[in-house]
């Protein structure tokens, strides 16, 4: 079997486990759904302070459940690296010929593949509720692009703590950690019109403000280059070295001895 | 009486004391309030600032009230997941066959919520003040809002143990916590109930929670209070899930 083939193996794997645990895939939707709804409702007057971007904060909110989406998703991919080790299907999988990168692979692209579901069906909803795209057409692909790089980002962190550890409890541990992120960002009111200084600076120096910043300018402003590439520029960079990192983990978990 | 009393107390230390040696209990009891104000109070500050948005102690206060019943409500839960483990490592079944007097049990299990949520809004309390937080209420004020904060973790306490003693798994956990975040966040939580618009106003104004957490914000700001309003439906709801919380002892008395 080619990787590709081995990849496609695991990745039927991968989403299959997925779709046969309903506690894995009602959450990451229905759950940034209801948080959206409801800083939507409670929300709304925010958009009547001077200098607020949108008369709609649905237009601002829609970002928050891509994120929080991105944040089941790595918990997912490292809850389900994490079972194999405790398990020994890792272990017997370093028995076979298998590439250790086609598991790795599969692995993710079963976590994407649900991403890639909620995304669209966020994105449903919110048109449904009354979203404005500023951007047009290619504006929702670009944002379904940023939307799947930022769950691969926070997937591959979670693969790496799930590898790294082997432990379906720390992966649990650190969502905390990222939950914080997200609430110490600009998901709730643009970084201008942040009054205190000390959230502002906190909010200023934390990368997830870029991830939110980037997804909603294209709702909101159409085609803001340096947001997009802010967007772009931070979801890669925390992808890429968390690809790796999984990757090295991965390595060490397989060593045939 | 004197039964019902010992089984109580042991239930509460046991629960008490799990709940102060072990981090991985404490620190999230604790963290986690400190975090939601935080992010409320400091990043939403700006609301404040809202055409039409009244209220005399400041954003913190307003924010304080709605996290202090919400780490209140939250204690009540953690304990019915504590319950829901008991009964899962079989412990809650050896209590049971060994107990006098079972109601004792579930006693035990609200009298270390209480403890629980008495620490967690002691710290709150703590640092809210530390960080500059108004209080224009007097000394009965803040008692009142005290005694709301306890009624909300007591009913949330006996919401859960019915569905621990229910259910008595672990995995139960999302069906005690979701509909208390549900009915928590359909409150007005980020601006008064007269600057809601929508379904969410709709939705709001027939949510009993809302009179709790405006009750609450009165308190704090030393407003009127509608005390029999306010104390009445905190009142019913806890006689309601008390109810609710003695018949799934039952239950699990009678699944064995």
């Amino acid at each position: 079997m080619s990787l590709a083939e081995q990849g496609a193996e695991m990745a039927r794997r991968s989403i299959l486990q997925t779709l046969r645990q309903p506690a894995m895939v009602i959450p990451p939707i229905a759950f940034p759904l209801v948080l959206m709804a409801v800083n939507v409702g409670g929300l709304q007057s925010a958009t009547r302070l001077p200098g607020f971007p949108t008369d709609n904060y649905l237009n601002f909110a829609i970002a928050f459940p891509f994120i929080q989406g991105a944040l089941f998703a790595s918990i997912n991919a490292g809850s389900s690296l994490a079972r194999d080790v405790e398990t020994g299907f890792m272990r017997r999988l370093a028995l076979t010929p298998m590439q250790r990168a086609a598991l790795l692979m599969g692995n993710l692209a079963g976590v994407m593949t649900v991403a890639l579901c909620s995304s669209v069906i966020y994105l449903v909803v919110g048109f449904a509720a009354g979203l404005r795209f500023e951007a047009g057409v290619g504006g929702v692909l670009v944002l379904l692009a940023l939307g799947l790089l930022i769950a691969l980002a926070f997937a591959s962190l979670g693969a790496l703590i799930g590898l790294r550890t082997g432990s379906g409890e720390a992966v649990q541990g650190v969502f905390p950690v990222f939950f914080v992120l997200v609430f110490l960002s600009s998901n709730a009111l643009p970084r201008e019109l942040i009054e205190q200084d000390w959230f502002r600076a906190i909010a200023t120096v934390n990368p997830v403000s870029y991830l939110f910043e980037g997804l909603r300018s294209l709702v909101i402003f159409g085609w803001d280059g340096e947001a997009l590439a802010l967007g772009f520029g931070v979801a890669l960079a925390i992808a890429l070295p968390a690809v790796l990192g999984a990757s090295a983990a991965l390595n060490t978990r397989l060593v045939r001895t | 009486m004197r039964r019902f009393a010992d089984v109580a107390r042991g239930v509460a230390w046991r629960s008490i004391h799990r709940f102060v040696t072990k981090p991985q209990f404490l620190l999230p009891s604790l963290i986690f309030p400190l975090f939601f104000f935080v992010a409320f109070a400091g990043g939403l500050s700006n609301v404040s600032n809202v055409p039409g948005f009244d209220f005399p102690s400041g954003y913190t206060a307003f924010q304080f009230v709605f996290v202090l019943l919400q780490a209140s409500a939250f204690g009540g839960v953690f304990t019915g997941f504590s319950i829901a483990a008991d009964f899962e490592s079989g412990f809650a079944r050896r209590m049971m066959l060994a107990a006098p007097n079972r109601l004792g049990i579930l006693a035990g299990y609200a009298i270390a919520a209480l403890t629980r949520a008495g620490i967690v809004g002691g710290l709150l309390f703590a640092v809210a003040l530390a960080t500059g937080m108004r209080v224009h209420g007097d000394g009965v004020d803040l008692f009142g809002l005290v005694v709301l904060a306890l009624l909300v973790n007591v009913t949330a306490t006996m919401w859960a143990a019915g569905v621990a003693m229910r259910l008595r798994t672990i995995q139960a956990g999302p069906a005690m916590q979701m509909p208390v975040f549900v009915i928590l966040f359909l409150a007005p939580v980020y601006v008064p109930l007269d600057l809601l618009s929508g379904w969410i106003e709709a939705v709001a104004r027939v949510n009993p929670y809302t009179a709790l957490v405006e009750g609450g914000r009165e308190l704090i700001s030393g407003g009127a209070v509608r005390v029999w309003l306010v104390y009445g439906v905190a009142v019913a709801l806890l006689a309601g899930f008390a109810v609710w919380g003695v018949r799934g002892l039952r239950r699990a008395e009678s699944a064995g």
